[in-house]
């Protein structure tokens, strides 16, 4: 079928531009480019083949195994929907053929074995319907555009705006896919408010998301209060940003102020190898190696340290940010006009109080939003934290030293998240919805810091360009 | 004066010839330069150079584009220090002190030569910050008061005050093309300079504001040693006493402004003020 297809639009496009070229050959005064020519056949024979092949199965599909399933006798006709798609099934895999044992063969009926080979006739006939009826529409599509060809004719203007529909079809699959995404969030979160109340939610102090399976399970009644999870997540990017603020800070101004071209091209790469780990990498090396190490520290000074802690989870995730939190700064340093330096330097200042007093100054505003980019990060990271900071919800009260205890183990939004959805789930209990209202929460809580991040770091730009 | 330095003035011609009789009236030059060269890397951008120019006066440099005298006027602050490429030979004396001294301090240097910059760069601060910049980073003052008083006489020099004195706290951005360069020599002139070197002043202004600086350059003359480089040929008439030719990385002639626009003696400097090239 792509072979076919391929080949159709190769040789629209020459027959085009052969008609181009004998039209610039004979009466001269071309609008445009023999090839363009060709190009505007061949897209005229490539979209209703594309058409085709992608609406083709989507419409035949259903059809087919409705003729498929017709052809069951009547005693093993399905009942109900399960049963129906547990036969379906059963036929799908018959009729592609890959069973040939004669002795597994026999284990299915005979009727869904011959309803199979009633599948497999059908999806045969389809394809080669299909083949017949779309060539001869690529060829007269094909033959509609060579009849507009002529010596006026703008197939220039016409590709251009081919390809212009094409761009902003590419865009919109990404601007859709937000939304759908934002707008799927949105209803199961409603959905999960109709089952927990959102003052419960949102002022809850409790994080217990066990549902009963069944009526009569023990602790079924679940306790869905995210002040822990909100808390936890504070604290370990808090801690996190305490790491990466001032270290990609102080490595930003090192790289854009004080590095000579040779430490800077060897430090850059380096700093951004660190920003390809995978975060999976940065988790164990958190849970293995960062967290016991806390631990035994804080025991040799008598303090009680949990072996999973907001800590060690806090501190890995701000080396994680730091290249990320360096190289936003690092571009809005080197943004800083050099005749703001050299007014600086000409008074007589040294390079630190040109730094302190000038360059960071103009660079604040960006600096400001690459610090709140790290932060929507460091709010939206999950690995490190599921590896090194416990999956438990601990308790909170009034007791702010203990609720915030960075040694304790802690839990994330995002840790909730995953750990909710991981596994064989049902999709409507209150335990799995509560999922898409963290989400909720994660998404409305990083847009937002996006969205100042950016709105600041425009104006920035208006100041200097 | 030590001998090599006075060795270094009898070798300009033009300066010390009698048809020059500004520079012989002005008595010690304020900047001695003998044998500087500089380098790009592995390219030369300026070739000994020997030059002696008066304190009290304008000095302007004039050439086309390319041919070293915003490299040379970068010389004389050491603004080219901060270039790591660029490399600058020879001996450069203010008041008789080698300004490439080892035991010098840059920062001291630059507090004695104030500079000015093409395009205005006022930092992103209020117009009093702006001012008050040099005179903090010096130590020159440190009540409120004192720094406001350093500041309204830096301004009213600058001929900016009468514009900017209700509005004191406003961002120097916000000022017009021409304010925001008059800022700029107030924030020049308040650490107290000897020598304000000025690299092209004017060519981002529109002619009423370049005339409103050409005047202040006039009126601060009185008080300082200033060298201006600058594409114009009539601004260098207008505001100088001294005019320097520079062609190539070479200083081909240097003398009284008014024997250089009306009698020059190299063919070159002919040719170019009369706009035959550059």
């Amino acid at each position: 079928m792509f072979i076919i297809v391929a080949v159709l639009v190769v040789l629209a496009f020459f027959y085009g531009k052969s008609r181009g070229s004998a039209f610039g050959n004979t009466e001269g005064r071309l609008h445009s480019l023999p090839y363009y020519h060709g190009y505007f056949v061949a897209i005229m024979v490539a979209i209703p083949l594309l058409i085709i092949a992608v609406l083709w199965p989507a419409l035949s599909g259903a059809y087919i195994e409705n003729q498929a399933l017709s052809a069951l006798p009547d005693d093993l006709m399905p009942a109900n929907e399960l049963a129906r798609d547990a036969v379906m099934r059963d036929i799908r895999l018959l009729a592609t053929g890959v069973i040939t044992d004669p002795v597994r063969l026999s284990a299915y009926p005979e009727g869904v074995r011959s309803a199979g080979s009633v599948l497999a006739n059908l999806q045969s006939i389809s394809g080669w319907l299909q083949l017949v009826i779309a060539v001869p529409v690529g060829i007269a599509s094909g033959f509609l555009a060579t009849r507009k060809l002529s010596v006026k004719f703008r197939a220039r203007n016409s590709v251009e705006r081919i390809f212009l529909a094409l761009l902003i079809a590419c865009s919109a699959v990404a601007i859709l896919t937000t939304v759908g995404i934002v707008f799927s969030v949105i209803f199961e979160t409603l959905r999960f408010f109709t089952k927990v109340p959102v003052t419960e939610f949102v002022f809850g102090t409790q994080w217990s998301p066990q549902t009963a399976l069944r009526a009569d399970q023990v602790g079924s009644s679940g306790a869905f209060g995210a002040v822990p999870l909100f808390i936890g997540t504070t604290l370990v990017m808090l801690i996190a940003m305490c790491v990466a603020g001032p270290i990609g800070l102080f490595a930003a101004i090192y790289m854009a102020e004080y590095a000579s071209p040779r430490a800077r091209s060897i430090a850059k790469p380096v700093l951004e190898v660190l920003a390809g780990i995978p975060t999976v990498v940065f988790g164990f090396f958190a849970a293995l190696s960062v967290a016991p190490l806390i631990r035994r520290w804080g025991e040799a000074i008598g303090l009680e340290v949990a072996s999973e802690s907001a800590l060690a989870a806090g501190i890995v995730m701000g080396v994680m940010i730091i290249p990320f939190m360096s190289s936003l700064s690092d571009d809005v340093i080197n943004a800083v006009p050099q005749s703001l330096r050299d007014g600086s330097y000409a008074l007589g200042a040294t390079r630190s109080e040109t730094v302190k007093k000038v360059v960071l100054p103009a660079a604040l505003p960006g600096i400001v939003s690459a610090f709140m980019l790290s932060v929507s990060r460091a709010v939206g990271e999950t690995m490190i934290v599921v590896m090194a900071a416990g999956l438990a919800a601990h308790a909170v009260s009034w007791d702010l030293i203990e609720t915030f205890n960075p040694l304790q183990a802690v839990t994330t939004v995002t840790v909730q998240i995953a750990t909710l959805l991981v596994g064989d789930q049902e999709f409507d209990s209150a335990k799995t919805l509560s999922a898409f209202a963290l989400g909720f929460v994660l998404f409305f809580f990083t847009l937002i810091l996006n969205m100042i991040a950016l709105h600041v770091v425009s104006r920035f730009k208006e100041q200097y360009d | 004066m030590d001998a090599a330095v006075m060795d270094a003035d009898t070798r300009h011609k033009t300066i010390m010839t009698p048809e020059n009789p500004f520079i012989m009236q002005q008595g010690t030059p304020k900047i001695v330069t003998r044998d500087v060269t500089v380098h790009y890397g592995d390219k030369q951008a300026i070739f000994p150079l020997d030059i002696s120019i008066p304190d009290r006066a304008v000095s302007a440099f004039i050439g086309p584009s390319g041919c070293g005298k915003s490299t040379f006027l970068r010389c004389i602050n050491r603004m080219n220090d901060t270039i790591p490429i660029c490399r600058v030979g020879g001996r450069i004396t203010i008041d008789g002190n080698d300004i490439y001294d080892p035991d010098l301090d840059v920062v001291q240097l630059r507090a004695r030569v104030g500079m000015v910059f093409q395009k205005p760069n006022p930092f992103p601060k209020s117009i009093l910050e702006n001012v008050a910049y040099g005179p903090r980073i010096h130590g020159l003052a440190h009540s409120r008061t004192d720094i406001e008083e350093i500041v309204v006489k830096s301004l009213k020099r600058a001929g900016l005050f009468e514009e900017v004195k209700d509005r004191l706290d406003a961002p120097g951005t916000s000022l017009s093309g021409g304010q925001q360069q008059r800022l700029c020599i107030a924030r020049a002139i308040a650490v107290n300079p000897e020598v304000i070197l000025m690299d092209e002043p004017c060519s981002a202004l529109d002619p009423i504001a370049t005339a409103r600086i050409e005047e202040l350059i006039d009126e601060l003359r009185e008080n300082y040693c200033i060298v201006i480089v600058t594409h114009s040929m009539q601004q260098a008439a207008r505001v100088s006493q001294l005019t320097a030719f520079f062609h190539l990385g070479t200083l081909v002639e240097v003398g009284d402004t008014e024997a250089i626009f009306t009698n020059p003696q190299e063919r070159r400097t002919q040719d170019y003020i009369m706009g035959r090239f550059g």
